[in-house]
């Protein structure tokens, strides 16, 4: 087992989980028998990724308006309902990428897009689920996956950072507003990853210098069942 | 901006017809700070599926509408009930629409890439049991994307799946959503919660609220399941043994919770299924007051209300609500009706 618990039962969604610390947070999840479902772009991927793990896949784009309902209906209806979310997709914006200068509109605003209005859109449509959770005493949170690109200024990254920044700014007020609902809200920054993403932004990167995705994957489920607990603590235990 | 956006939910009127049959009109905003502190409310948090198909009868060729009215077994999505039209699509009133072609057991229907086959044909032309081709989890696949939320004759602009959940939706098992419960927004909650209101859901497979069809809209609603949770069960129960007022927000709410009840006024967590009609007589167990829409006199969910007030306060607000102009749709305005002789929640 990946972790020192066991999740059975809580049923998780996950953006994004085809590649780099979605799909580890996927394995992860099923080893610990969570209940799971992912949503990515490619049909064929996420057919072979379901049938690898066993958690349910579902076909969608956090980037597109018209998916969300649909995908937050499939989500729901395949887990049961939801306890946790986990906002993982994400677009670094321009690749390769630019200073902010010469970043197109068009460029800024699709990252700002798939970072901040695609988890906007998914966790309020999902909303309704997650107090529902709350309220039956399972706990319920949303975790949002963030960056130091978000709080440090790295020239080029630009579209991402104030993205990311946007979306760790909107975690921290949603946080105080769904603390009575009994939802947790939650921005991580997993670090610096050997993911085909930051391939993408630093591709010169010595892979042997960046942290495995597995292990990203592996404390954000302890941060994830630590903020669970705070809610609920009767509803998840330690494995024996 | 949004089809249910444009008919402005911000102002929202609200009528409240207290427990000795008075009459009162407030902006729905106020909704908020209605109740006393450890009086209960609960709403039913079914979001609602794309229930609406177009397809066509393959023996036939011709095109048909089906609308799914009701699960045959509970959460499986291979079998419903179903109500069938011809030609047209929402913008023609349901009840000028075409009857669909004569459907027998075994017709195959095709619906985009969901295939159905008529299990049987009921007693009525327009109702059918249909069962579809492929594994639960296809159907569902399929059924979210082809499928359309039900549209309305008097909501020109195509409902899309977001104009039809409500700010609760949580559990998708609902065909027509259970509107009452666009009343509600988080504010309107969080008020809730700071005055000491308590707030539970349940989910309750709400059906279609008319067919256009008088025969078949007599037999509305059909049975319709539900899911009552333990913690909802056990928060019902508190309020009433600290005899405070249970508001239900929604008809839909009220049959749950009257067809769960036990003997001794508590309510059975779990699954059920309300069958029946409320009407004119029945005894409320559990609701003391009802949060709704505008209905019409013979529609199933206004015979509900004969079971809160009788036909002198009905008509009064019948009359006052033709005299300011409320809104008489499923995104319109509300009703709230105490229990006549209840203790009065405002």
């Amino acid at each position: 087992m990946l972790n020192d618990f066991d999740l059975k039962g809580l049923r998780v969604a996950i953006t994004g989980g085809t590649s780099g610390l979605g799909l580890a947070l996927v394995r992860n999840l099923v080893a610990s028998r969570a209940r799971v479902a992912f949503v990515a772009r490619q049909a064929q991927l996420v057919e072979r990724i379901s049938r690898e793990t066993g958690a349910c896949g579902i076909v969608g784009d956090v980037g597109l308006k018209e998916d969300i309902h649909a995908m937050a209906l499939e989500i729901a209806w395949n887990l049961g309902g939801l306890d946790v979310l986990i906002n993982n997709a994400s677009s670094l914006g321009p690749t390769p990428l630019k200073l902010l200068a010469d970043t197109e509109c068009e460029e800024l605003h699709e990252a700002l897009v798939v970072n901040v209005l695609g988890p906007f859109r998914l966790t309020k449509a999902l909303f309704g689920a997650l107090t529902a959770s709350a309220r039956e005493g399972r706990g319920a949170a949303v975790i949002n996956i963030s960056s130091d690109a978000a709080v440090s200024a790295y020239s080029g990254w630009g579209a991402y950072g104030a993205a990311k920044a946007a979306l760790n700014h909107m975690t921290a007020i949603w946080a105080e507003e769904a603390k009575d609902e009994g939802v947790r809200f939650l921005s991580l920054d997993p670090g610096d990853m050997d993911t085909p993403l930051h391939a993408l932004a630093v591709p010169d990167a010595d892979p042997a210098t960046l942290k495995r995705p597995e292990d990203a994957a592996r404390e954000i489920v302890t941060s994830m069942l630590a903020a669970l607990r705070e809610n609920a603590p009767l509803a998840l235990s330690p494995s024996a | 901006m949004t089809a249910a956006d444009r008919i402005d939910r911000g102002f929202a009127k609200l009528l409240v017809a207290d427990a000795d049959g008075a009459i009162s009109h407030l902006p729905r905003a106020a909704l908020g700070s209605l109740f006393r502190p450890g009086d209960l409310v609960v709403a039913n948090d079914a979001a609602t599926l794309p229930a609406s198909l177009q397809g066509v009868h393959r023996s036939t060729g011709e095109p048909i509408e089906a609308r799914l009215a009701g699960w045959l077994s509970f959460r499986d999505p291979l079998r419903f009930v179903a109500v069938a039209f011809g030609a047209g699509d929402h913008r023609v009133p349901t009840e000028d629409r075409p009857s669909p072609p004569p459907l027998s057991a075994d017709d195959q229907l095709e619906f985009g890439p969901l295939s159905a086959s008529v299990e049987g044909s009921l007693d009525h032309p327009r109702l059918v049991h249909i069962r579809f081709a492929g594994s639960p989890a296809s159907v569902m696949r399929h059924l979210v994307r082809h499928g359309r939320p039900i549209q309305y004759a008097h909501i020109p602009e195509p409902l899309r799946l977001r104009d039809v959940w409500t700010k609760i939706a949580a559990d998708p098992i609902a065909f027509e959503p259970p509107s009452a419960g666009f009343a509600l927004d988080w504010r309107t909650l969080k008020g809730w919660r700071e005055r000491g209101v308590a707030f539970a859901t349940l989910s309750h497979a709400a059906g279609l609220s008319s067919t256009g069809d008088a025969a078949l809209d007599r037999r509305l609603p059909f049975d319709e399941y539900y899911r009552i949770p333990e913690a909802c069960a056990a928060t019902i129960e508190a309020a009433k043994s600290r005899s405070a007022r249970v508001i239900a927000i929604g008809t839909s709410v009220v049959r749950a919770l009257e067809s769960a009840v036990n003997a001794d006024g508590t309510v059975r967590a779990g699954e059920g299924r309300a069958s029946g009609r409320i009407a004119h007589g029945a005894r409320l167990r559990v609701v003391d007051a009802i949060l709704t829409g505008v209905h019409q006199p013979g529609e199933s969910h206004y015979e509900l209300l004969r079971a809160f007030a009788d036909d002198r306060v009905l008509n009064n607000v019948r009359a006052a609500v033709e005299d300011r102009d409320y809104r008489a749709h499923e995104l319109g305005d509300s009703l709230l009706i105490e229990r006549q002789g209840a203790p009065g929640v405002l």
